[in-house]
């Protein structure tokens, strides 16, 4: 008997590496997105149950093919068209489907098609990690902290809209390529997010949404391999993951970047990382991800904290604000200046964020250690507790809170 | 597939515009329908003013006329084509073309027309 979460793991490996295969098919055999998702999202239900009970089969892939076959069928024979679509599906034999004729990575049409910018951002990142990733929607609802029935009514509209407003799902032409990559690129990157901040909450139990971000990210950059922003965010993700485990102490407590013990980082994971970053310079077009990802670098390279080379991280720091002048990178940045120039002109700096950050914790508990380190601590735990205020994670409560306590 | 243009703008913001460039970009829109004739299903029509605008709403008992449009948005629907192209890319990139799309408050809604005949 294989232990229950080893075989947790490997079923989400199966069934991430079959998933966006299947859907693309059975998309092309019977053109239309809607059957083919439903079908093997239905299936990949079923497998989980199966397969947790005897086991995974010899070939995942062809079983969770047959079952999703089975589901579409079950749904075509409730429609008027059922003859016209059983023929298509007749067409193909069990275990091999034809080959899409380009050659081209079909998941990465069918991600161009869930990201695309006529769907709301919540609606692209939903459908994304159902129909590519092969997350069961009850597992989407938990990472999103969402009640299921809203993931699951984001995902009927979604793919509705995709029918019926003739969304295409293919891979963009070379002129709208940039502009559409950028949002298969952010909805990952806000998967890894959701994941990354979800981290150490009180269900320790749920799908490691990070690996499905970054494999995501995998995918998209291999089948783009002339695109340096690709490059960069799946650089940036595996930067971030390479030293996650150090984010938490033995009782799941949140540990500083200051105080992160870093032989606990993944050296070799930083390591091809960093080579990654630089394929991508190489072709000398700069984005927000090679940035934030060299940015990671020079954090990850750092012997400890105050061996840090915060000139070299301000000076990204620059470059990413000519590309994305957002209050949050200002933050970031002047995190970093108060490290190279002291509080002083960090807090003016963040001051002037206070209004469009107003509802952002991490900006009040930044200003809280700045005015700590100026000696005003009066004013420190007031803004601590404007950051408690604002945030629902558990790490971060704990963290606040003891500062508070303190 | 069918889709309707639906062709709004603001006017409030509309007397930002100069006049002279509103005399040209009439000269590209005329130019911007024959370019695209072989796509335009219908090429539908535009508007006389919102001011013209009367809307007949269901009443207790029955309709009642009201002077205006039929809600209160700021934006207003200036006029409409028909357009049958192969997908909803396809759709976009021709209405990013559109001439007027310079001008403050323009925006124009693509919906896809109920297709009635079951295929």
């Amino acid at each position: 008997m294989i232990d229950a979460v080893a075989s947790d793991a490997a079923l989400e490996r199966v069934v991430r590496h079959e998933t966006a295969h299947l859907v693309a098919t059975l998309h092309r055999i019977l053109g239309d997105l809607d059957v083919a998702e439903e079908a093997v999202a239905e299936a990949v239900v079923e497998a989980l149950n199966a397969w947790r009970r005897d086991g995974i089969p010899d070939q995942p892939g062809g079983w969770l093919l047959t079952a999703a076959r089975h589901n579409a069928l079950d749904r075509l024979r409730r429609e008027s068209r059922y003859r016209e679509k059983l023929a298509l599906l007749a067409g193909g034999t069990a275990e091999t489907a034809p080959e899409p004729a380009d050659g081209q990575d079909e998941r990465l049409a069918l991600i161009f098609g869930c990201c695309h910018p006529a769907l709301a951002r919540p609606a692209q990142l939903a459908l994304t990690l159902r129909a590519v990733v092969g997350l069961t929607t009850a597992e989407i609802a938990r990472a999103f902290f969402t009640l299921e029935p809203t993931i699951a009514q984001r995902i009927v509209r979604a793919k509705r809209k995709i029918v019926q407003a003739g969304i295409p799902v293919r891979i963009p032409g070379a002129e709208e390529l940039p502009a559409r990559l950028d949002s298969v690129l952010t909805v990952v990157y806000l998967a890894y997010n959701e994941a990354y901040l979800a981290t150490g909450g009180p269900d320790a139990s749920r799908r490691d949404l990070a690996d499905d971000a970054i494999w995501l990210a995998g995918v998209v950059s291999t089948s783009l391999p002339r695109e340096p922003e690709a490059l960069g965010l799946l650089a940036l993700l595996r930067l971030h993951h390479a030293r996650a485990s150090a984010r938490f102490d033995g009782a799941g407590h949140l540990i500083l970047l200051a105080d992160q013990d870093r032989t606990a980082w993944d050296g070799e994971a930083i390591r091809t990382a960093i080579d990654l970053l630089e394929r991508a310079a190489t072709m000398r077009r700069p984005g927000r991800y090679q940035l934030q990802a060299a940015i990671a670098a020079c954090h990850a390279e750092a012997r400890d904290w105050a061996a840090t080379d915060w000139l070299q991280i301000l000076t990204l720091y620059d470059l990413l604000l000519r590309l994305d002048p957002s209050p949050v990178v200002r933050l970031n940045r002047a995190i970093a200046l108060a490290q190279f120039d002291g509080p002083a002109r960090a807090l003016a700096e963040l001051d002037t964020l206070i209004e469009p950050l107003r509802n952002y914790h991490l900006l009040h508990a930044t200003r809280a250690q700045l005015l700590r380190g100026l000696g005003r601590g009066h004013e420190a735990r007031a803004a601590d507790a404007t950051a408690l205020a604002l945030t629902g994670n558990v790490a971060e409560r704990h963290l606040l809170t003891e500062r508070l306590r303190s | 597939m069918k889709y309707v243009l639906m062709y709004t703008n603001r006017p409030d913001l509309d007397e930002a515009v100069p006049k002279e460039r509103i005399e040209q970009v009439y000269g590209e829109i005329f130019a911007w329908f024959e370019k695209n004739a072989a796509v335009l299903t219908d090429a539908g029509a535009e508007l006389q003013d919102v001011s013209t605008a009367t809307t007949v709403k269901s009443g207790d008992n029955q309709p009642v006329v009201v002077d205006g449009p039929f809600n209160e948005a700021k934006e207003v629907v200036g006029g409409f084509s028909v357009i049958d192209v192969p997908d909803l890319d396809a759709a976009i990139e021709l209405v990013k073309t559109w001439p007027s799309l310079d001008f403050p408050g323009v925006a124009i809604e693509i919906r896809p027309i109920v297709d009635h005949s079951g295929g």
